[in-house]
């Protein structure tokens, strides 16, 4: 868990930069039909807005941007979107992710998979950030034993040599 | 010769960087150095999937009608980006877990050296 | 060793298709046995096919979408991975 910065000014412009960063990981993720751009890039986005916050705020403080707890079955959320996209096309007799095959009325084919490819790059944006998120988090967890080793080789608990 | 050096440099400025990556990988004994020398080895993979894709007077592959999309010549390889987007996350997860594993072994070793890890771990 | 490498490496560049040659055998539409090459079916049918301006996007999320599936899963699996890890007290 990081402990939050020192500096008052970096925690005011970091919680002003982060939303600005996580609105443009919204757009890179919606425009991306038009731009460069899509689920991955967006995702990374939003995750770097998440993981500004844990620096500065601290690793308490940011619980509710995406909480250590959520992060994974988010990911799972993120995926199974992606995955399930695909079974609604099986279920219209379609082949696995051929959105075309799915039939709303008075929407031509290419439009029902400009919807599907949006829907899509949700469940990735998604899957992404939290994923992003978790391995951070994990990364800078304290040790689950508690008895780590110094760099000569001690045990933490043990007294030093003499 | 001008001709033939400016249509291959930019393959050997990649060949390059995949050298520094590989010599990381194999000559140096920290286990991190280890890890960045893979970073650059999969780096200079995706330099030259993206240097493969390149053609002369193109646009990027974003629908323009003032380039007829009939005509390949118009806009760049799209196939090769598709590919690289998605090896770069996968990369990133590969960081990730590699990161992880080694924070784990300092935890129990104390060490990234390996001849120490390796003597720590037969002193156990 | 590493210098021999690289002077193969250059060596097998030599017969690469030189950088940017639209004439190349990946760029072209039809290859050497007339099928259509898949970067210009993905450049000339993208539009028509999903009504999006963006191939890369196209390519990843429809004609792709199988192996975007696996990409998306295997970075839900490094997820997994740095938890199972790195927290494993929660699990003894």
């Amino acid at each position: 868990m990081t402990n939050p910065s020192e500096s008052v000014i970096i925690v005011v412009v970091s919680r002003a930069l982060a939303r600005l960063i996580q609105l443009f990981g919204i757009y890179v993720i919606i425009h991306g039909h038009y731009s460069p751009g899509g689920g991955f890039q967006g995702g990374a986005l939003l995750a770097a807005g998440v993981l500004l916050l844990r620096m500065t705020e601290g690793g308490r403080a940011s619980q509710s941007e995406v909480s250590t707890e959520a992060a994974i079955p988010l990911a799972a959320v993120g995926a199974l979107i992606f995955a399930g996209a695909g079974l609604v096309t099986l279920a219209f007799g379609g082949h696995y992710m051929d959105y075309g095959a799915v039939p709303v009325p008075g929407v031509e084919e290419p439009v029902v998979r400009y919807y599907g490819i949006l829907l899509v790059e949700f469940g990735i944006g998604l899957a992404v950030m939290t994923a992003l998120v978790a391995i951070f988090d994990d990364m800078v967890a304290p040790d689950p034993y508690g008895n780590a080793v110094d760099a000569a080789g001690d045990r933490a608990g043990t007294p030093p040599k003499l | 010769m001008i001709e033939f050096l400016h249509s291959y440099y930019a393959y050997w400025a990649i060949i390059l960087l995949l050298v520094i990556g590989l010599y990381g990988m194999l000559v140096k004994t920290n286990l991190m150095k280890k890890v960045i020398g893979m970073i650059i080895f999969q780096n200079a993979i995706i330099l030259l999937f993206v240097a493969a894709a390149f053609k002369w007077d193109a646009t990027v592959p974003v629908l323009d009608p003032a380039y007829p999309s009939e005509d390949p010549v118009n806009y760049l390889n799209p196939l090769p980006h598709t590919l690289m987007l998605t090896a770069i996350v996968v990369g990133v997860a590969i960081v990730g877990v590699a990161f992880a594993l080694l924070i784990a072994i300092y935890r129990n070793y104390g060490t990234l050296e390996e001849p120490v890890l390796m003597e720590r771990m037969r002193s156990e | 060793m590493l210098l021999l490498f690289t002077g193969l490496l250059v060596y097998a560049t030599i017969h690469l298709p030189a950088r940017g040659d639209p004439e190349a055998p990946m760029h072209r539409k039809e290859n050497v046995v007339g099928d259509p090459v898949a970067g210009a079916y993905f450049i000339g049918n993208a539009y028509r096919d999903a009504a999006t301006p963006n191939m890369v996007t196209v390519i990843l999320a429809d004609y792709r979408s199988v192996d975007t599936l696996g990409e998306v899963i295997v970075v839900f699996t490094a997820g997994v991975c740095c938890l199972l890890i790195l927290r494993r007290r929660m699990y003894d």
